[in-house]
């Protein structure tokens, strides 16, 4: 007859807050995933050049400003109706490989490793960066230096590590700097290295976890991401792909400008995070997943040889569909793999060092879709514009908002499992936000509409009254 | 040494600040040897603690929510940051300070889409009129602009008021 609230969620990209309501016995019996910030960049962006568009929508995320920057001028190309140059898309490319690097370093590293080689159970004073200091010193001195390593990739083509203004309409505003050409393929055994050994520690690590790989989010889906034509993954540009539970093939090749038929977006009465769906299926039944275990799903392959066999040996383990969203953590670690492996290809292609980057055209069509896989999953950018270019309509989906039902399913899953209202544990608390971390769920974008996520736990009675509420210290 | 207590939060921003932080690298460990981080999001303390050191915000005030946290950063810490420009000047937040809020959420949560139109109010905080700075809510000790600040000014700025000293940032500002 209680609930708990947890908020706010720790050791995640945002605001959130989670309600987990209790019957009498305090078996839980329903859970609540609140995002808690709105900021309406659809509305305040009406009337503005498309083209301020880049800068304006870096802002929605500081954690991956890269994604919006790329999204956002793939959606102007289109405005423009220009094909960029083929050395401006592989600049393009590179440069959201790095952020892939860093992003996904920060995830695994600085927010979910004290969870991970510290122990669910861990002191949560302590369960932190500085408790990793203490016990794996080496292992926060290659996160640091692995997110290091992409933000100075970023930092070298585009000059600023956050919110860089060197993406523009048409391509880049700058060709390769032979320097920084030289100076990131120097440093890449160095980052290669530090994701082998993560991979070895996390492979023997991860069967100290039974448990949360049989609850977190363990329930069949529908998995998206982006896919090349020969269907092996694609980070910066494809088709999208919607994929069964059991891998059978529900969608294929769906061109960018496609996207409303596929995907259609439903308002929560308890969250600032609309609640994306899989259109042909409907609401709520049509659930799906983003983000790396879905983009390993959905993917026949990575394409590179040192991913695919970590990818063959991970589906070996697990299956040719990987269900439980524990294993985030495993696909993340393989996709950084794949992205400094591109990196090299990328380097290693003379084609890169051309001068020709930028396509200059005015307004060539009232409409332009961007799509990308960010770090977290599908990002789309849709913009409208009148003949000026003056923006008149946009529609964003993040990533973290194609994972809100499967979040939202998987928050009471955890619940069920590990919390008892008559005796409240703080490790059964954080394993609920510790489901939520394995998402990587970046608050500061899914709320670009207008607002952020904590997490509150918050223990409600059978007739709605609120009985206790718990933070998760 | 006792070590100070260092607080960090972000309100209606974009976390870029928070990374510009982190993109101290190493300088991290150094920062964790000096100071506890008592609250943020690198930590999983529930609630802002009192007899806070040091107080890093970033982000404008822009949500009920966000007005108490920056109250309740005031009265439990000894100085408060505003960290870049969200913080400084409300920045991007800001440009939504044109349109009823009323408005704006419609347009997100009743037209932008397909089922369950609805503005959300079940456990979502109410946004308040506009986005203001954070020395609109409360008083501010020391301002750091920047979009985001650069890491050596954050650090600089850090070290300073670790040490005690306030600090004097002149040539390391700059806006935008």
């Amino acid at each position: 007859m209680k609930k708990i609230t947890i908020h706010p969620v720790s050791r995640i990209e945002g605001h959130a807050k989670i309600t987990i309501h209790l019957d009498g016995e305090g078996q839980v019996t329903g859970t609540q995933f609140h995002v808690t910030q709105i900021r309406g960049f659809e509305k305040f962006t009406e009337g503005r050049p498309y083209y301020e568009m880049p800068s304006i929508t870096a802002r929605i995320c500081g954690i991956c400003p890269v994604s919006h920057l790329l999204a956002s001028v793939k959606a102007c190309d289109g405005i423009m109706a220009v094909r960029i140059p083929p050395a401006a898309a592989m600049l393009r490319e590179l440069l959201h490989c790095a952020q892939f690097v860093q992003s996904h370093a920060l995830s695994f590293f600085h927010l979910s490793a004290p969870d991970l080689l510290l122990g669910m159970d861990y002191d949560p004073a302590k369960r932190n960066v500085a408790g990793l200091l203490e016990e794996h010193p080496d292992a926060l001195r290659d996160g640091i230096a692995l997110r290091k390593f992409g933000q100075q990739v970023i930092e070298r083509l585009a000059r600023e590590r956050v919110h860089p203004s060197w993406t523009v309409p048409g391509g880049v505003n700058a060709p390769l700097d032979p320097h920084a050409h030289e100076k990131t393929l120097a440093e890449l055994p160095a980052a290669q290295a530090i994701v082998r050994r993560t991979i070895e520690l996390w492979k023997k690590t991860l069967d100290q976890f039974p448990n949360e790989i049989s609850t977190f989010s363990n329930f069949p889906t529908l998995y998206a991401g982006l896919v090349g034509p020969d269907g092996s993954l694609r980070l910066y540009d494809g088709n999208l792909r919607f994929v069964g539970p059991e891998g059978r093939m529900v969608a294929d090749q769906v061109r960018p400008e496609d996207y409303s038929a596929h995907i259609g977006e439903a308002a929560m009465a308890d969250s600032y995070l609309k609640a994306p769906y899989y259109k042909p299926t409907g609401y709520p039944e049509g659930i799906y997943r983003v983000g790396p275990l879905a983009r390993l799903n959905a993917a026949d392959r990575c394409g590179t040889p040192e991913a695919d066999k970590e990818l063959e040996e991970y589906r070996q383990r697990f299956g040719r569909i990987v269900q439980s969203g524990f294993h985030y953590h495993y696909a993340r670690l393989i996709e950084t793999t794949y992205a400094l492996e591109r990196m090299k290809q990328l380097l290693d292609d003379p084609a890169i060092l051309s001068k020709k980057v930028r396509a200059t055209a005015g307004v060539n069509s009232p409409e332009g879709v961007g799509i990308i896989e960010a770090p977290r999953g599908v990002l789309i950018h849709h913009y409208k514009v009148n003949d000026d270019g003056a923006m008149v309509w946009s529609n964003l989906i993040v990533a973290t908002g194609h994972n809100n039902l499967a979040i939202s399913r998987g928050v009471e899953q955890v619940a069920k499992r590990f919390v008892n209202g008559r005796k409240l544990e703080e490790g059964a608390l954080n394993r609920v936000s510790a489901l939520v971390r394995a998402y990587d769920p970046c608050l500061s974008c899914s709320t670009h509409a207008l607002g952020m996520v904590p997490v509150k736990l918050s223990l409600v009675g059978p007739g709605g009254e609120l009985l206790d509420e718990k933070a998760t210290d | 040494m006792e070590k100070l207590r260092l607080g960090t939060c972000w309100l209606d921003g974009c976390s870029g600040c928070h990374m510009s932080l982190l993109d101290v690298d190493e300088g991290l460990v150094a920062v964790l040897k000096k100071a506890d981080i008592v609250f943020g999001p690198l930590v999983d303390a529930q609630e802002w603690p009192e007899g806070v050191d040091v107080a890093l915000v970033e982000g404008a005030v822009s949500s009920q929510d966000d007005l108490k946290l920056a109250q309740t950063i005031r009265q439990r810490s000894k100085v408060v940051v505003a960290l870049g420009d969200c913080a400084v000047t409300s920045n991007v937040p800001s440009m939504r300070n044109g349109i009823p809020t009323r408005k704006l959420l419609e347009r997100v949560y009743v037209e932008g889409v397909d089922e369950k139109p609805g503005v959300p109010t079940d456990g979502v905080p109410p946004l308040l009129k506009h986005a203001v700075p954070l020395h609109d809510a409360i008083k501010v000790d020391v301002h750091v602009p920047g979009c985001p600040p650069k890491p050596n000014a954050i650090l600089f700025a850090l070290s300073e008021l670790l040490e005690g000293r306030k600090p004097d940032l002149g040539s390391k500002l700059r806006f935008g």
